[in-house]
């Protein structure tokens, strides 16, 4: 057992001074296999963050809908009355004319300009939870309202979160597709990596298979060069979005101040961070695999000799 | 030890290097194998680590049967054997301390245990200060003891020699052939290919003798 483990650091050693050899193109790929593999990550990294507040708003579908500007106290009881009388309707809520603009004062810090309004701008309204929040219900509750007397306008607030959050099925599946291409590609470069290095090796793999190394011992160390380099550029891919989402945030900061609300990008969760390491590791390892297992077979002593 | 019984061997091209050969070597024998040039001596070593395979016949090394022997099998035989190729094929990006290790590592020794070896088989070939020396740097006779340093390193049982002294002068070639003589009398098996008859007269071995890949004398 120690001295499967003590060869297996020697393999892992054996390539790390490979990689030292040629540091510059060894840098290079793990470079390029970054960049590349910053692309679909990135993109994850946005969609999952849209995806995530667009879910908190198609969660609680509501219907908004607003009274005419002159409308009288009451016609909006009639339209109180009616919601509560609706079988489709859950719970509303009335917002009053005049609470909506102190809030449009304290949320928008336009208070000044809120201020200086000749009138309100603002007409009452009632936000309406819907009983059934599928799309159809939502549809059918606000073509009703509509027609009710006074209604001005009717809104379906979770619409477009809706629209979001399939825009972003879309988007998900652009990355999934994305990243299995750039798993290819990854795979397809080191082959290709493995193989010259199988090649300009040739007469060393030849010499140790003559004194009775086993494959397996001749194609430790390329496995874990492919790994190694794999890994690599999972970390320089993880360092480029880390870097994204920093500057996203810094900048976002001073748009949050405006808006006074917190807008914030989450960054990976430590899962999809190790995943980010581990799935490049293993695909290195798998077109390692492939090449040196082909190109080994290739090298036989004798044959030429 | 090394038992060869009816065996031919005829290279893809047509060639027939050898034709129906068959003898005996006990353990602990010091035989040559000799011929002119083209009359089938590496073959015949290199069907004895499997390098090649018999057309025909057996060949029988140490209860195994080599020409029927699975390829996952190869590495371990040949772990029974030291080579001393004509051409040395030393690696020449690693020093003289790390090509004599190559084995010690293939067997997975430990580095220590490793180390010990290293340096008892190069000092047993009177290479010993030259352990971080590149193999460039060394003469060819050099190079030759370096080869058998390898060799020898992980002590096998049977030590095969392809013209171990074939390009070197006369005082480094009798150097060697005391070098093979002394693993001999430890107990190792000592096959060499050869036609010199300095070191057949120095080491007054038992012959083998091929001649257009058949048996002349054994
Ligand atoms: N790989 C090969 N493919 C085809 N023919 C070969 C091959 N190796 C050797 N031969 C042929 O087999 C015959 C025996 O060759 P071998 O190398 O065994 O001779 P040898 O006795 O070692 O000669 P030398 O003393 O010159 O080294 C030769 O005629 C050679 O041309
Ligand atoms: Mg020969």
């Amino acid at each position: 057992m120690m001295a499967w483990l003590a060869q297996h650091a020697r393999s892992f050693g054996a390539t790390f001074a490979r990689l030292a050899r040629a540091p510059l193109g060894a840098a290079l790929n793990i470079l390029v296999i970054g960049i590349a593999l910053s692309l679909p990550v990135g993109l994850y990294v946005v969609i999952a963050n849209l995806q995530a507040s667009s879910h908190q708003l198609a969660a609680e579908p509501q219907v908004s809908a607003f009274m005419a500007l002159d409308a009288s106290r009451a016609e909006v009881a009639q339209i109180e009355a009616r919601l509560k009388q609706n079988p489709l309707v859950q719970r509303f809520r009335f917002v009053p004319r005049e609470q909506a603009l102190q809030e449009l004062k304290q949320a928008s810090g336009l208070a000044d300009v809120v201020d200086s309004l000749p009138q309100n701008p603002l007409p009452d309204a009632f936000v309406v939870n819907a009983r059934d929040s599928t799309p159809q219900a939502l549809e059918a509750l606000r073509d009703e309202i509509r027609q009710w007397p006074r209604v001005a306008h009717v809104q379906l607030d979770a619409a477009w979160a809706r629209r979001l959050d399939a825009a972003l099925r879309l988007g998900r599946l652009a990355v999934a597709l994305l990243g299995a291409l750039l798993a290819l590609a990854l795979v397809a470069v080191t082959f290709n990596t493995i193989r010259l290095q199988v090649l300009t090796q040739r007469d060393e793999i030849e010499v140790i298979k003559l004194i009775g190394a086993t494959d397996a011992f001749i194609r430790r160390p390329f496995l874990y060069f492919g790994a190694l380099q794999g890994c690599g550029g999972g970390i320089v891919a993880w360092l480029i979005v880390s870097g994204g989402v920093y500057l996203l945030n810094h900048n976002l900061g001073e748009l949050s101040h405006v808006y006074a609300t917190l807008i914030q990008l989450k960054h990976l969760s430590l899962g999809d961070s190790l995943s980010l390491l581990a799935f490049p590791a293993a695909l290195g390892w798998f077109g390692a695999w492939l090449s040196v297992g082909r190109h080994l077979a290739l090298i036989e002593p004798g044959a030429g000799k | 030890m090394i038992s060869l019984s009816h065996v031919s061997k005829r290279y893809p091209g047509g060639r027939q290097a050898l034709h129906d050969v068959g003898f005996t070597i006990e353990s602990g024998e010091l035989a040559f194998i000799t011929g002119h040039s083209g009359a089938g001596k590496t073959t015949l070593l290199k069907l004895l680590v499997a390098i090649e395979r018999p057309t025909s016949g057996s060949v029988i090394v140490s209860g195994q049967n080599v020409g029927a022997l699975k390829p996952r099998a190869v590495p371990f035989l040949r772990r029974k054997f030291g080579l001393v190729f004509q051409d040395h094929k030393l690696l020449f990006d690693r020093n003289v301390f790390n090509n004599v290790a190559l084995p010690l590592q293939i067997a997975g020794y430990r580095a220590k245990d490793a180390a010990r070896r290293v340096r008892a088989a190069l000092d047993k070939v009177g290479l010993l200060a030259y352990e971080k020396a590149l193999p460039i740097t060394l003469s060819g006779g050099e190079q030759q003891r370096l080869c058998i340093a390898r060799a020898i390193v992980h002590r096998p049982a049977i030590l095969l020699a392809d013209e171990p002294t074939g390009n070197l002068d006369a005082e480094y070639a009798a150097e060697i052939g005391e070098l093979f003589r002394s693993f001999n009398q430890v107990g190792v098996t000592v096959v060499i290919a050869t036609h010199d008859p300095a070191l057949l007269a120095q080491l007054a071995p038992r012959v083998i003798t091929l001649r257009h890949g058949k048996l002349a004398a054994a």
